[in-house]
């Protein structure tokens, strides 16, 4: 026969310090597992970040294929242009110089042009060898020896590869010339048409949803449709894009309809219209809760003065949600500027050597710039990889700096 | 001349009646309104043809793919090789290595992912939470094609390391499946986060003034509470980390293989598809319809997770006042 104390399991006596000690040990492990957890995500963040920044800069090994110093007695950024000019000339075929001054004749041309040309004609300055910030910084000395050994004619120099001219020069298959001006220019053109298509749908069929018979069949049809579109896969809206878009409208798509002939459908106009489906949920979605956390008591105030009910909404309810509404925007045009795989589907082509001038031209993005980067074999394409990826980091970490201040800025219905 | 007062009263009173109609207070037709509401209908309509255009596209490109004479639904279903130019069409090594990826991206995602969930909702200060929520926020906007150049850059060197140089393919799923990992640890760390936060404070307090530790509290009486919240969490991940494309494309490696092996190259069905569309393909060849039967797999397959999440959060959700 047991003692009743006994019966119930829980320690007694001086058992009672020894068990809790135990729990308690037992809750501090945990709790050094869940930081750990929460940790290893932040140092999977600033890796991914250095890995990036890693690849971006470093030493590089420049081998001319004449050097510049042969070309004239004065430094080449000093002289002027008849200079300049009279240097191209002397080492580059007539045919070669004729060809260029048609492209664009020579006294068009101002000095900081001619340098370019001088580069890309005459100097023709190839990287041969690159190497990480990592080595560049810790390991200068074996670096510097390897490229003494290996490139006796090359110099070696340290290297930003993202840049002024990085950013304004157009494609290149030469990694050392190549540039992102097309990308960011595609990127910018698809982004805008998507917004214009995206935000006044999606913050009318928010206002549908909240302001105008909320509970009736078909807005709960929508309203389950829109949860289950954000769950659709990215890439599922690209072959929707490819079918409907590039191949079934292909004739307003690729601007036959009015005269222009592009051969095909895969243009800016189609990227955005997929995009914009693509974003339509998260965009609605925002706004409803925006929508939504206007007080009742601004529109009871309307009605009561007299106002109809789009009047009420027009007036009163979309300006105090705007702060909401542009939050959901701009995350979904980060959404827009980030995503690729549908791009790919529907067939942003990779190499455009020409900006896009119209809705209707062939375009890259930049994340399909990105992507073709990393796929090609060698250093340097992953260096500009990385340089690109940088840009396209800034502009959605700009982005959604301000989605963030928005939204701390402006609480919820205290508009 | 003078007139009398009354006739120039009288004479006020006429002009202010005929200039004055009453008005008319009675409901009326508004066109204009009706125009509108009509008009933000259509806008909500468009969501709904979306998913319209998605379901017919996918099955009639997919129905030509499974009517075409070298095509077989059930070889489709059961045979291991995919291989167009042999009239080869079995989906099962693109939908094993999109599982093998998926399986390791919720093995980094879900432990990690709770975890950083229980610290932010149960342990952390509200200024602690304040900045490290923005934190994770800021590693789930980064563009997947990042993710792809990471595992590539500094996944695939780092398991080579650990592996061995020999045994891990320069492209394989391990790498890929790891960094899909940490890409969608975000989602689901933030939305445990949402389902944990809604648990009553009620609770906890009972739980403490029981004699519980904060550890006894978050595990056995928050987390069982927000348990339908947590596994449609984790569902969401998962239909994520199936869909998810570029990482696969850029770092699983191009060209499918019925392989176990995680160190190995093979490609998976976002992948393929990413592939197969982004070469010149002439539309209506059977290469173009296969990427729609494919597609139309991983819809349905995203889609039934879709709807299971939902089901778990409608049947299993604790109410609490």
């Amino acid at each position: 026969m047991s003692e009743p104390t006994t019966t119930s399991g829980l320690p007694q006596g001086p058992a009672i310090t020894k068990h809790s000690a135990q729990r308690r040990r037992k809750g501090m492990l945990w709790r050094g597992m869940f930081i750990g957890s929460l940790l290893i995500g932040i140092i999977a963040l600033i890796t991914l970040f250095a890995t990036i920044i890693n690849d971006s800069f470093g030493l590089i090994v420049i081998d001319n294929k004449v050097d510049p110093s042969t070309l004239s007695d004065q430094p080449l950024e000093s002289l002027d242009k008849a200079a300049l000019q009279a240097i191209l000339q002397q080492h580059i075929s007539a045919g070669r110089f004729r060809q260029l001054n048609r492209e664009q004749p020579f006294e068009e041309r101002d000095q900081s042009d001619l340098l370019q040309l001088l580069e890309a004609e005459v100097i023709k300055p190839s990287i041969v060898a690159s190497y990480t910030l990592q080595e560049s910084l810790f390991e200068r000395e074996r670096v510097a020896a390897e490229a003494a050994k290996k490139y006796p004619q090359g110099t070696l120099t340290f290297h930003s590869w993202i840049s002024g001219t990085f950013l304004v020069r157009p494609m290149h298959s030469n990694p050392a010339l190549a540039g992102i001006r097309t990308a960011i220019l595609g990127s910018l053109y698809v982004v805008m048409l998507t917004m214009l298509f995206a935000v006044p749908i999606g913050v009318g069929a928010a206002i549908y949803l909240e302001e105008y018979n909320g509970q009736n069949w078909i807005s709960r049809i929508i309203e389950t449709n829109i949860n289950n579109l954000a769950g659709v896969p990215s890439i599922i809206y690209g072959l929707l894009g490819l079918a409907v878009f590039v191949r079934a409208l292909e004739r307003f798509t690729s601007g036959a309809f009015i005269g222009i002939n592009n051969g095909n459908g895969r243009t800016i106009i189609s990227a955005s219209l997929t995009m914009a489906l693509l974003i339509l949920p998260l965009i609605i979605i925002n706004a409803r809760e925006a929508i939504r956390a206007v007080p009742q008591s601004l529109r009871q105030a309307s009605y009561g003065l007299g106002a109809t009910k789009w009047q009420t909404i027009w007036h009163h309810v979309l300006p105090s949600a705007l702060p909401g509404i542009l939050t959901g925007t701009i995350l979904g045009m980060s959404r827009a500027i980030g995503e690729s795989a549908p791009l790919i589907v529907i067939g942003a082509s990779t190499f455009i050597a020409f900006d896009p001038n119209s809705p209707f031209s062939k375009f890259t993005v930049l994340p399909i710039q990105i992507y073709n980067w990393v796929q090609q074999p060698g250093e340097q394409f992953r260096s500009i990889a990385a340089a690109a990826i940088i840009v396209l980091l800034v502009i959605l970490l700009a982005l959604n700096a301000t989605a963030i201040f928005l939204r701390n800025y402006y609480p919820r219905g205290a508009v | 001349m003078e007139q009398p007062i009354s006739a120039v009263a009288e004479r006020a009173v006429v002009t202010n009646k005929s200039r004055h109609q009453p008005i008319d207070l009675r409901r009326h037709a508004r066109p204009g309104e009706q125009i509108i509401q009509v008009l933000l209908g259509l806008c909500g309509v468009i969501s709904i043809l979306t998913t319209f255009g998605i379901i017919y596209v996918l099955l009639r490109e997919a129905l030509m793919f499974f009517s075409l004479p070298e095509v077989m639904l059930w070889e489709y279903f059961t045979n291991t090789t995919w291989a167009p130019q042999i009239n080869e069409f079995g989906v099962l090594p693109l939908l094993n290595a999109t599982l093998a990826t998926t399986f390791f991206a919720m093995l980094v995602a879900v432990p990690l992912g709770l975890g950083a969930a229980i610290y932010l909702s149960e342990y952390a200060t509200p200024r602690a939470r304040s900045i490290l929520k923005p934190v994770l926020e800021v590693l789930a906007g980064v563009p997947t094609v990042v993710y792809g150049f990471f595992a590539l850059t500094f996944m695939t060197p780092l398991l080579q390391r650990i592996f061995g140089q020999d045994t891990v393919q320069f492209y394989n799923m391990l790498s890929a499946g790891l960094v899909m990992g940490i890409m969608i640890l975000p989602l689901v760390a933030s939305m445990s986060e949402d389902a944990l936060s809604a648990v009553p404070r009620a609770l906890r307090e009972g739980a403490y003034g029981l004699g519980a530790t904060r550890f006894e509290t978050a595990v056995r009486v928050v987390v069982p509470a927000a348990i339908s919240g947590l596994v449609a969490a984790f569902i969401v991940a998962l239909a994520r980390a199936i869909g998810e494309t570029m990482i696969v494309a850029v770092a699983a490696g191009a060209g499918p293989r019925f392989t176990f092996n995680p160190f190995l190259a093979a490609e998976t069905m976002t992948g393929h598809i990413a592939r197969i569309s982004g070469g010149d393909i002439s539309y209506g060849d059977i290469q173009y319809t296969s990427i729609f039967a494919i597609g139309l797999t991983l819809f349905v397959l995203t889609f039934v997770l879709n709807i299971i999440s939902g089901a778990v959060v409608r049947r299993f959700r604790e109410v609490y006042e």
